[in-house]
């Protein structure tokens, strides 16, 4: 059905993807001639690598966002669930099954402490998660005394590399444990989200959380899944993110939380709920590591790059906003 | 609704601190110092320890008030820090440039004017995150996070990430000098506080603003010229920072691009334990005020006890939770 897809086009061009799509491509063909290291495989492997941990993230909080909901506690939930997995893995041994089930585990239960906080105590989610990053992080800091863990077991630290093929001379690339998790991370999202009847309820839920709850929907199910969501996401990031710095630092993910905002919401992403997509996301994210990347590439000084990205960021989501206005004002308009 | 005059006097003290919090925090007030009486004992109340606190609170109180001008009008300023330190750098790069070799009235006046440039940067910021919110419709917390970071690039741009110290007395005196034993700086937070207090509660504008947070359609369509209101709101909320700014580099003697980055979560966390509604409309400064004892206090008993500061974190969003929870026990229908 042409006519289909040709409206389906035309919604598509005039969506915030689109816009999106269209600053990143023009950023790329710009940075492509200006520097011939960033249109490579190379550098197309180092930025899904150095970016996987807070694309991990951001799907949690995107699932949290549609839901209506906000979590900025996940850096204190990945924190603890670093420290805690990889003490237990250097004290009693493990293996990559039993790491990632302590981290999700962990960070499931910490997500589920929020949900129960939000919805049985009736507080909002903003408050709750303010509060239980301060409860978290501080707990961890007070018991561990913010040491560094440098040692971790030798199998983590080799990580894996599968698939492994040759491109260019003397250069391979493989899917390493970043890469594996970011793409798994974006698969089951997407799937949950688009293709089950809990994805809809979300979006349903996130739309209008007291027509979802007269519908029959069970709120607080629904709720204790998307924290318990955002909090296994934080376990897996947690993992991930040690393995490529090959130490835990209790004290350098706190404070990172924005990040993964700006990427979420760069991608579309309402804080009002209900809206939201995988694919804004990824594109939020795709933005915001282009720009560092190609910050870094085009030579200009590393103290002057979060200039540029705020830039970026001030202008695109300026934009967007006008555009937005301008199609609604016309639209009252007829 | 009874309008007996028995009740008038209990209303207004609690219009002085918003809605219902100001019981809780006093009541938590009180039994804090209780426990913290007992476990310390004297040490507790001594000339030092009170002015320690006093010491210590303005800086996390003027950014604050900062934050809670935009949390009431339904939105956010994430960029407060980054204003603060920016405006900071500002006033000290003048400062140590101009101020050697001078003397006299010009003395005087290069340190009044570099107050006043620094003023004018957080001005700045301010009028371009009221632009971009109000005028061009992006929701605050994009547009603060989008100047948060331009503002924290320009100065670790401008700085390479140095620290600038050094500076003259007078200015030195404003974060670390006392009145008649009162820190100077506590001075500073009062003169910030009680013009907010009176602009939220005595003026139209302050109505405006508890107006938009409930609801910014209807404030709106009843008239209202929203967009010039949130402009107004976010310059003030800028100017704040720009006196944390001051507040600041007097108390360290010196500026730097990445001060008090640890500040920002819990100027969110002092406004909301202070009865400041995250979703906007609701909240009074003397509820804020109630709030930053609160966590002045635990933070320097815990300091007295040889506690870890990490712990006073934890405890303090425990306190947040716990006090946002009362009107769930307390068997009030949540809003």
């Amino acid at each position: 059905m042409p006519e289909s897809r040709i409206a389906s086009f035309g919604r598509f061009r005039r969506s915030h993807e689109f816009w999106l799509l269209m600053v990143i491509l023009g950023l790329c063909a710009s940075l492509g001639f200006a520097n011939a290291q960033f249109l490579t495989v190379q550098n197309l492997f180092d930025l899904l690598t150095s970016y996987a941990f807070v694309g991990v993230l951001a799907l949690g909080l995107l699932v949290v966002l549609i839901a209506g909901g906000i979590d900025i506690s996940f850096t204190a939930t990945a924190s603890v669930a670093q420290y805690v997995t990889l003490s237990l893995a250097n004290a009693y041994g493990a293996n990559w099954i039993s790491v990632f089930a302590i981290a999700i585990g962990i960070g499931g239960a910490l997500g589920g402490l929020n949900a129960i906080f939000i919805q049985k105590l009736r507080i909002p989610s903003i408050i709750v998660s303010v509060a239980t990053l301060n409860i978290f992080y501080g707990l961890l800091i007070f018991f561990t005394g913010g040491k560094y863990i440098y040692s971790l077991p030798d199998w983590f630290a080799t990580g894996i590399f599968w698939f492994e093929f040759e491109w260019g001379k003397d250069s391979s690339y493989g899917i390493n444990l970043q890469i594996l998790a970011l793409a798994l991370a974006f698969l089951v999202t997407w799937l949950l989200l688009n293709r089950t009847n809990i994805g809809r309820q979300i979006y349903a839920m996130g739309g209008n959380a007291d027509a979802a709850q007269r519908l029959g929907f069970h709120i607080f199910g629904l709720n204790i899944l998307v924290y318990c969501y955002m909090g296994v996401m934080a376990g897996i990031a947690s993992l991930i993110q040690a393995q490529l710095a090959q130490s835990v630092a209790p004290t350098v993910l706190v404070g990172k939380e924005l990040d993964v905002v700006a990427a979420v919401v760069l991608g579309g992403a309402s804080l009002m709920g209900g809206v939201g997509t995988v694919l804004g996301t990824f594109l939020g994210l795709t933005l915001l590591a282009v720009l560092q990347n190609g910050i870094i590439l085009l030579g200009v000084s590393s103290y002057w790059s979060p200039f540029f990205v705020g830039l970026v960021i001030l202008i695109s989501v300026s934009a967007t906003a006008w555009s937005q206005r301008e199609r609604r004002t016309r639209s009252a308009r007829r | 609704m009874s309008n007996a005059p028995a009740l008038s006097l209990r209303r207004r003290m609690v219009g002085l601190a918003g809605s219902g919090t100001v019981t809780t925090l006093t009541l938590l007030l009180f039994a804090l110092w209780v426990a913290f009486a007992i476990t310390i004992g004297d040490r507790f109340f001594s000339v030092n320890t009170l002015q320690s606190m006093a010491f210590q609170m303005p800086e996390l109180g003027i950014l604050s008030l900062a934050m809670m001008l935009a949390l009431l009008s339904g939105g956010l300023n994430l960029s407060i820090i980054a204003t603060a330190n920016l405006s900071g750098l500002t006033i000290a790069f003048l400062l140590t440039h101009y101020i050697p070799g001078s003397q006299g009235l010009a003395w005087v006046g290069i340190q009044v004017l570099a107050i006043a440039a620094g003023f004018a940067v957080a001005a700045l910021v301010g009028l371009l995150n009221g632009f971009v919110i109000a005028y061009l419709g992006v929701s605050p917390i994009l547009a603060t996070l989008g100047t948060m970071t331009l503002c924290k690039g320009i100065a670790i741009g401008l700085s390479r990430g140095n620290v600038i110290s050094g500076f003259p007395e007078p200015i030195v005196f404003i974060g670390n000098g006392t009145v008649f034993g009162v820190p100077f700086a506590l001075i500073v937070l009062v003169f910030c506080a009680l013009p907010v207090a009176l602009m939220l509660n005595a003026t139209p504008f302050g109505a405006k603003v508890y107006m938009i947070g409930s609801n910014e359609k209807a404030t709106r369509y009843s008239g209202v010229d929203t967009r010039a209101v949130l402009l107004k709101l976010y310059v003030f909320s800028s100017l704040l920072a720009g006196v944390a700014a001051v507040v600041m580099l007097a108390r360290f003697n010196s500026a730097n691009a990445a001060y008090g980055e640890s500040y920002l979560l819990v100027t969110i966390l002092a406004a909301v334990l202070g009865g400041i509604d995250p979703f906007g409309g609701f909240g009074k400064v003397g509820g804020l005020l109630l709030a930053l004892i609160i966590l002045q206090v635990i933070s320097s008993a815990f300091n007295l006890l040889n506690l870890s500061q990490f712990l006073t974190l934890a405890i303090w969003g425990g306190i947040l939770i716990a006090v946002a929870a009362v009107p769930h026990f307390a068997g009030k229908a949540p809003r």
